[in-house]
Parts: structure tokens; sequence; C-alpha cells
């Protein structure tokens, strides 16, 4: 167990950090910082006060602070023109807290972001009911509503690593296609009581108004029908278009393209419908070359964020802090080791940890500045425990593509260099 | 203050159950069934949903050359997106090549999502006898359907896909038995 809280800690970080920079460091973030602190060395050097910029109708971020997704498109192609990206990543190194920045939420979009009028838009609802209807967004808005904290991960993220590991990923590239929201909006449960849905009506397909059209078919388990919804706000405000504006289905812990975004129509079935997304698409091939189909919920996962790939840190007090989250339920408790999976502690979870919703994890760690490992892995609520790379390939093999969960290691050289690496 | 407020959404919720013809009226407006056949564009893996109209593979390589050619490459194979022929025997390789003919356990889905979601820039824009042309050709590179081979409703869902015994559903979600209790 932790016994020191961050605040606890605190004094001495800041003190490490004088001392290291006195120190002389080099490359890197930490040098980024160093130099800030140079430029305020003594009281003295912090800028006087003076009257600030004119009261805006936003706020927006300050001119020295750099946060950007980035646009990517399969494993191995970063850095590419944002007409080629098929998906743009959280910058989960530069974040704190549980909450993803509404801007920053990981986007993965099919055929490109549809400019929707919500006046003209409509959500049609039919197939096996006795009334089939036609919402409009001001119809969803006049319903009982809904508001939830959960994440939402494309099944594609962690995909980078299923052969082998560049050296030089960022969190954001490895684990960047995952991010924690407020969503508000109405059950779906109200959405099938008004269209009185027959009984016989097992599954239900949900498509998009996007140019893809992407449709899902999705089995109506008890779980999904008290815990489905379909959201017109995020964090507060109407969706995003890269996010759905102006309404998608959120399906809380399952498969982030089950989430359809642009919905404008629920049908109502008794089978899937197999489509291309749930055959051709979003299934898992395995090493026997057989194909993994519906495996819709997402697993239990954890990802240390700080210090994470391409990093730069120091022998002495380090904070070691990142996310957890499961399709499963609640996270139970978050294990980081430093000495590459040989020896394990529980590091502390910040309140509150809430059902399928990320949950920041931190711990204290003394580097005594030797070549190490660091790793973390979460168990969920239900007892689940996310694997190691090892069993997780022997399962899984390395043709999946989507579904990659297993826990992530960070390889620190004698220079304080941080690196993916696969275990 | 705020429980008596979940206790009046709770009612409302279970108002709903009991009583939605009532409710139903206060929200959103019946759906004609004209407009409901406007955007019922769905196909199962039956057949269900398939449209009147038929096209052969002769009438698809025209129509691939001018629409889809540009993407996938001629014949299927070498273009900038998705390959769509060709692959099969290589799913358990270190290299698996997902196309059409290797990968596709339905030939329905094929003109479900050609009819919905392409030619990428213009979707919808083929016919429906169109969209069954270029289905059938894209089979036939795949040796699925002869060279002057025609698809329509009928002949699509009996069409046996190389790869269709080549899935294995993830227990918690098997569609044979998931709502089949006791």
């Amino acid at each position: 167990m932790t016994s020191k809280t961050s605040s606890e800690r605190s004094p001495r970080s800041a003190d490490v950090s004088r001392r290291g920079f006195v120190g002389g460091l080099s490359a890197g973030l930490v040098g980024v910082a160093a130099s800030e602190v140079a430029r305020a060395e003594t009281l003295a050097d912090v800028p006087d006060r003076a009257p600030g910029a004119d009261l805006s109708a936003h706020s927006e971020r300050s001119r020295f602070a750099k946060l950007d997704r980035i646009p990517e498109a399969t494993p191995g192609k970063r850095n590419i023109d944002p007409s080629d990206a098929i998906n743009s990543k959280t910058p989960h190194q530069k974040l704190v807290g549980n909450i993803t920045p509404t801007d920053l939420h990981y986007e993965r979009s099919h055929s490109g972001v549809p400019d929707i009028d919500p006046a003209q838009h409509r959500l049609l609802v039919h197939g096996m009911v006795q009334k089939p209807l036609v919402f409009s967004v001001e119809d969803l808005k006049r319903m009982p509503s809904v508001t939830r904290i959960v994440f939402i991960e494309c099944t594609g993220n962690g995909w980078e690593n299923w052969k082998k590991a560049d050296p030089d990923l960022t969190v954001q590239n490895t684990h960047g296609l995952v991010s924690t929201n407020e969503w508000t909006g109405v059950p779906l449960k109200f959405l099938i009581d008004l269209v009185a849905k027959d009984k016989g009506s097992t599954w239900m397909l949900a498509e998009g108004g996007d140019g893809a059209g992407v449709d899902r078919s999705i089995p109506l388990t008890e779980e999904i029908v008290n815990e489905a919804f379909i959201a017109y706000g995020q964090n507060g405000e109407p969706l995003r278009p890269a996010h759905g504006f102006p309404m998608r289905l959120v399906m809380p812990g399952f498969e982030g393209n089950l989430n359809i975004k642009w919905l404008r129509r629920l049908k109502f079935g008794n089978a899937p419908w197999m489509t291309r997304w749930e055959t051709a698409r979003y299934t898992q091939l395995l090493a026997n070359g057989k194909a993994m189909q519906f495996q819709l919920r997402m697993e239990t996962n954890s990802v240390i964020t700080q210090p994470s790939g391409t990093m730069q840190i120091q022998p002495g007090y380090n904070r070691i802090s990142g996310l957890a989250w499961s399709g499963h339920g609640k996270i139970a408790k978050v294990e980081i080791s430093t000495d590459g999976a040989r020896t394990w502690k529980q590091a502390q979870l910040a309140q509150p940890v809430l059902s399928k919703a990320q949950v920041r994890f931190q711990m204290d760690w003394d580097w005594d500045g030797k070549p190490t490992r660091i790793v973390s892995r979460s168990t969920d609520e239900q007892g689940n425990v996310q694997p190691d790379r090892q069993s997780f390939i022997a399962a899984m093999g390395t043709n999946a593509l989507f579904h990659y969960n297993a826990q992530q290691t960070w390889s620190i050289d004698e220079t304080g260099r941080v690196r993916n690496v696969l275990a | 203050m705020f429980s008596h407020d979940k206790m009046i959404l709770a009612g409302i919720l279970t108002f709903g159950l009991l009583a939605a013809p009532a409710l139903a009226f206060d929200f959103g407006r019946p759906a004609t069934p004209a407009e409901i056949k406007l955007w019922d564009i769905d196909v199962g893996p039956d057949g269900k949903g398939l449209p009147d109209g038929s096209g052969t593979a002769v009438q698809g390589k025209q129509i691939f050359a001018d629409n889809c050619a540009a993407c996938h490459g001629d014949n299927g194979q070498g273009g900038i997106k998705d390959r769509l022929a060709g692959g099969q025997g290589t799913l358990a390789s270190n290299m698996p090549v997902k196309t059409v003919g290797s990968f596709w356990p339905y030939a329905t889905t094929l003109f479900d999502y050609i009819h919905r979601a392409m030619p990428y820039p213009t979707p919808g824009s083929l016919s429906t006898d169109e969209t069954y042309a270029v289905t059938a050709y894209i089979l036939s590179l795949n040796g699925i359907v002869p060279a002057d081979g025609k698809v329509d409703k009928e002949s699509l869902p009996k069409i046996r896909m190389p790869n269709r015994d080549g899935f294995v559903p993830q227990p918690e979600f098997d569609p044979a038995k998931l709502f089949r209790r006791k």
C-alpha cells in the first residue's frame, strides 16, 4: 500500500526538481521545465503583475500549454496527412485527473466528420415494434435524462504493440484511443418503451448518419438495456461534431464503434445483421486463422502515463501516475512494478472510482538510477486481472489487431530515458 | 430534493413501461411506411432487405473501373485502400491478407456495404442493379461466382463464402446461445 499522499511529498518534489536543475539537465521534457525554472530563479525574476487580456466569450488554453491530439492511421502509420487519418489520439502524457478535456477526447471516424444541422436531423426507431416513431433532437431533450461519466475506447487502442514495440512511441501513440467524458442523454429503455418493442426482439441495429452509415448489431441484454443511452450532451455542452453531434449512442463498457455517432436509426430485430463492421472489420483474427466475433466488451486495462515513452526522468523521487479502466465495472486495484514485473505494490486510486470510467492511479517511487522497467496491472471488481503480455499473446496470437489489453511496460535506461518495450 | 427528483424520474420511467402508448404521442411522431422504406436499407445474412433487381460480373467490371478501382486497384488489388481479392489461405500466417474472398463470411454483407458506404466520395450513388453488378464482379475476382455470373436477391444469400466457418463467437455474446436460456 502507498503510505504517503502527493501533498505530503510535494515539497520534496520541488526540492528535487531544483537540485536536478542545478545539477544540470539536458534534453527532453524536463529540459523545458528547467528553463522555466531558470526564468524565475529568484522571486525578483517573476514578472510584475499587470492588467490582463479582456474577458472573452470562450476561455482558451494558455499559450504556454501545448495540448494536441495526433491524427494517425493503422499501426506504424504515424505523422500522416490528416486526410489519411482514421483516428486522432488523446495526449495522455500531458493530462491529469480522470476526465478527458472535450476537445482532446479521442476520435475514430469512418467517413470524416459530417456537418449536421440539428434542425434537420431525425432518429428513426422501427422494426419489431408496435409504434415506429421519428424523433427530433428537441424531442430527445424533452425526455427524462441520465448523466454518466464513462470511458469510450476504440478497439484498436494498444494496436501498435501487437507484433513489436517501436521504442520511440509515446503513451499517446500506444494508448491514445481511450478517453473519459461525462455524457447526458435519454435512456435506451425509455425509447424502447415509447415504441413498444416486441418482446421477441433481442437484437438492435444502430446506424449512423455519416457517409459510411456505420451500423452495428447490439444484443439487448439486461445490462445493455439498462445502461445504454442516446447522448446529446458531452461534458455539459452539446456533443462536439467529431463525437456524434447532434446525438450518439453511448454503450458503457463496450467497443467504441458500438457507440454509434450521428445516430439516425435504431431497428429492432431478433438476430445480428452481420454488418461489414461486425464481420470483416471489428473481429479478432486468432493464431489458428479463425476470427473471434462479437467480442463486444472492453477488457480490464491500465497504462502508466507519467513517466511514459520518450520522457526523461532523474534519479530520486518520481511520482508514477496513470489510468485504469474496465468494461466489466469498477477498478478494484492497480498494482505497479518498478522492477520489470518481479514485485508489485498497490497504487492509490483517485476518488471517486466509477463503474466503466477511467480512474487515475499514482504511486511514489525512489529511482536508484539503474536501468529498469516499470509496468502497471489493473484488477476490476469482477476479479478480472489485466494479463501480462506473454499469456495474452499466447491466448490471442499477434494478428488480432483489436482488443489489445496486455500490460504496458516502459523501460528506463541509465540516462533516465523512457522507452516503449513489449515486456 | 435530489432524491425527490430521482423518484420523479423513476416514476416516469416506470409509467413509461406500463403505459407507453399514452406517452408516445408526447414524444416524436409516428413514422410512415413510405419514409421508413427510404431509410430501411439494411440487409441480413438471410437476404432479408435485398431489393429487386440484378447485375452481372461483366457489367460490374466496367462499373468497378469507373467507381472503385481508383482506391481499390484494378482487379481489387494494389490500391491505396482495402484489398478486395485474393489472400485465401493466409489467415493463419504471420501476414494475413483479409479480403472479401479470404475473410468475409456473407455475400449479403458485400451488397449492404457497397450500397450504404461506397463509393467513398458519393455513397448511395450506384443504382440497385449497379450495386448487384459490382457485388458480382468482386465475387468473381475471388472465384466465388463465374466471370459471367449474375446475382440477385434470390442467389446472393445462397452463396457460401469461403470463410463462412471462419468465425467463432466470443462466448458472452454468442448469438446462438445468448437469448436461449432455460
